[in-house]
């Protein structure tokens, strides 16, 4: 029996696997995350497909209602308005759908933005080190002492006449500014992943079989520190969301009649007291949104943990 | 069953073929005739000189300091001595990895194949290393990439040098990983370290060494972190393939047994320095140096008594930082007289060969015959 046993021990080749499916199916067992990824799903399909399903145009009066209605707005589930409108008729469920695609795209342009700059500084300045990374980690703090909100309020200002500054209504110019401040975490993340890899032994081995610097830091020190960075990204999500909700509330960025769920919630306020759901309704949203992408970074920090690994 | 379990036991064991010491002579006399075709200098590899030196807020550590050795083509030279005695920073000098800053080489030329090592630019030093000269590091649990395949990691040099196709890569990966002893060598590549045991990523890492054919290995305590039955199969084949391939080693060891087994020559060093060379007979059967007989005496023998301590060197080496003019070995030496302490010998001559002791108490001259 023991030679059978030994036998399939030896025979049965293990599955090869990979560092990525093995996070995944770590992934897939924690549930907390695994609903955040069913929520991110869903935000990310209305953003997509959000015009095609909506009841309404985002923009489209139902005045006659509104009149009836002695100029208020309507209260959700009256009048073929789920959600209700807002004081001009327009069909709060359509917006908010809309105003998902706005926060979506807020959610990848402003972190492919981070990567494109958070992560080349980071990995320069941690891999050269001395000089090199003094200047570029000097550069790095002094953007992280400027305050975010005056540095976007800056730069929307400056640019809003330019060809970049008219893009996507004038939008991809608040998503860059958001993106310009918040890449600085992660550009630190990335340096102390690269200090802390380099000084490992397979990366002298790496030096010792002459491969260059670039192959290094890409092939090796790289995906060794993904981890981390994945993470960090994934949490800078909520982040730039409420940075753009922000924004949007002290009127920048997003121009009437598009909405997002932060300008709904600055426009709803007004009328707080008479007609509640058209700021508790964008601030669900909102937190809605927050908390997927939180769940699913922690996620991802567990999944990712090489302690964890071959861990359950 | 029990036939069953034999044959599973015998296609699953790492092929290396049992060679006797005679075969294994003659083979490597043979390697050693035929390195030496196409040879551009007297020996593969010519140390002179060669100080190294750490730039630390302490001051200046002399790690190595005033080091000259040649290793033949297809010799392999043994370089022994305890922890933190220059061995390794040596074998890293040479390649030029030393860390920069603090390290830095300050004196010196190592001559590779006739090149300086010293006066190449980065670009072409980096032409050098894995191609010309492989390496093979102590841990070899920490020295693979947990990120990447075997198969890639084998394949990084000669993507790096050779210019192969891709399938010329893996065919070429393929027969380095069955050389090396790796059972199932195709289905292999596709795993990840983790994936194989100490000894396994050991013979991948010998495999990358020899992946481009390299005139030189320098291989750093190749076996420390192994236990001992492994340990004499990774030297068996370090052995095996560097006689087949006519490959020049530089054995770094703390283990006179394994300098003993593997070396043509070895030289021992402490404190910075060279303080003995010669052939291995030479070294084990006269040495002629207190360390040296420290060193033999400490390791353990089979007629010990058990219950006996095992015998040690007192004290620790010399901190490097601005030595005195003195063997560096005085203060643990039991035969050191005033001349020791104040003045250091020079490596001179003992008998009519090329067996070198810096010692003052072994000179003709000398108070111990």
């Amino acid at each position: 029996m023991a030679t059978d046993t030994l036998r399939g021990g030896v025979a049965k080749p293990q599955p090869s696997a990979s560092l990525w499916r093995d996070a995944f199916s770590r992934l897939r067992k924690n549930k907390l995350a695994m609903l955040g990824l069913i929520m991110v799903g869903f935000v990310t399909f209305i953003a997509v497909f959000g015009s095609i399903l909506a009841p309404y145009n985002y923009q489209d009066q139902d005045l006659t209602a509104v009149v009836a209605n002695k100029g208020q707005p309507l209260p959700p589930l009256t009048g073929g308005h789920i959600l209700g409108t807002d004081q001009i008729g327009r069909d709060l469920l359509s917006r908010l759908m809309d105003g998902a695609r706005i926060s979506m795209s807020v959610a990848i342009v402003v972190q492919i933005v981070v990567i494109c700059i958070g992560v080349p500084i980071g990995a320069m300045a941690g891999w050269f080190g001395g000089r090199t990374d003094n200047v570029l980690m000097r550069f790095t703090d002094v953007m992280y002492a400027f305050p975010d909100l005056l540095f976007i309020i800056l730069l929307t200002v400056v640019f809003k006449q330019t060809p970049f500054g008219q893009a996507m209504d004038g939008l991809l110019l608040v998503f860059v500014a958001i993106g310009l401040t918040t890449w600085v975490t992660v550009g630190r993340l990335v340096r102390g992943q690269m200090l802390a890899l380099k000084e490992t032994e397979f990366v002298e081995a790496a030096k010792a079989i002459g491969v260059s610097d670039r192959k290094i830091v890409t092939k090796h020190l790289l995906p060794n520190g993904i981890g981390p960075i994945i993470v960090a990204i994934t949490l800078g999500i909520p982040a730039a969301i409420l940075a753009e909700a922000t924004l949007a509330y002290i009127g920048i960025g997003v121009q009437a009649p598009r909405a997002s769920w932060g300008s709904l919630i600055n426009d709803g306020q007004a009328v707080i007291r008479s007609s509640p759901w058209l700021t508790f309704f964008p601030a669900v949203c909102i937190a809605v949104a927050l908390i997927s992408f939180t769940f699913v970074g922690d996620g991802l920090r567990d999944a990712l943990d090489p302690k964890l690994k071959g861990k359950q | 069953m029990v036939s069953a379990e034999e044959d599973m036991s015998a296609a699953d064991a790492p092929t290396i073929v049992e060679l006797s010491a005679d075969d294994v002579l003659r083979a490597r006399t043979e390697a050693v005739a035929k390195a030496g075709i196409g040879r551009k200098a007297e020996h593969l590899l010519e140390v002179r000189g060669l100080s190294t030196h750490f730039f630390t807020p302490d001051g200046v550590v002399q790690a190595v300091d005033d080091v000259s050795f040649d290793v033949g083509y297809g010799e392999t030279l043994g370089l022994v001595g305890e922890s933190g005695c220059g061995k390794s920073v040596t074998a890293l000098s040479i390649a030029r990895l030393v860390p920069d800053p603090p390290g830095k080489i300050v004196k010196g030329s190592i001559l590779f194949d006739g090149i300086d090592v010293l006066k190449l630019s980065p670009d072409d030093m980096r032409k050098l290393r894995g191609k010309e000269i492989g390496f093979i590091f102590q841990d070899p649990l920490t020295s693979l990439n947990p990120t990447l395949t075997i198969g890639y990691q084998i394949g990084e040099a000669i993507r790096q040098h050779m210019g192969l196709s891709e399938k010329a890569t893996e065919e070429r990966t393929i027969e380095l990983l069955s050389k090396v002893g790796i059972p199932r060598a195709k289905e292999r590549l596709k795993d990840y370290p983790f994936q194989f045991s100490g000894g396994m990523r050991q013979r991948v890492m010998i495999a990358i060494a020899l992946s481009c054919d390299p005139k030189l290995i320098l291989a750093d305590e190749p076996t420390t972190a192994l236990d001992v039955t492994i340990q004499a199969q990774i030297l068996e084949l370090i052995q095996t393939l560097s006689s087949e391939f006519g490959t020049a080693v530089l054995m770094i060891t703390h283990d006179l047994g394994i300098a003993a087994g593997m070396c043509d020559r070895v030289n021992v060093m402490y404190a910075g320095r060279i303080v003995e060379t010669g052939t291995v007979d030479e070294l084990f059967e006269e040495p002629r140096m207190p360390y040296s007989w420290g060193l033999l005496d400490s390791l353990p023998r089979i007629d010990d008594v058990r219950g006996d301590r095992l015998r040690t060197i007192e004290g620790l080496p010399p901190v490097l930082i601005r030595p005195a003019d003195a063997c560096r070995f005085n203060p643990r030496c039991r035969y050191a007289r005033d001349v020791c302490r104040e003045k250091e010998p020079e490596l001179t001559r003992r008998g009519g060969t090329d067996h070198m002791a810096r010692c003052w108490a072994t000179e003709p001259e000398g108070w111990i015959a």
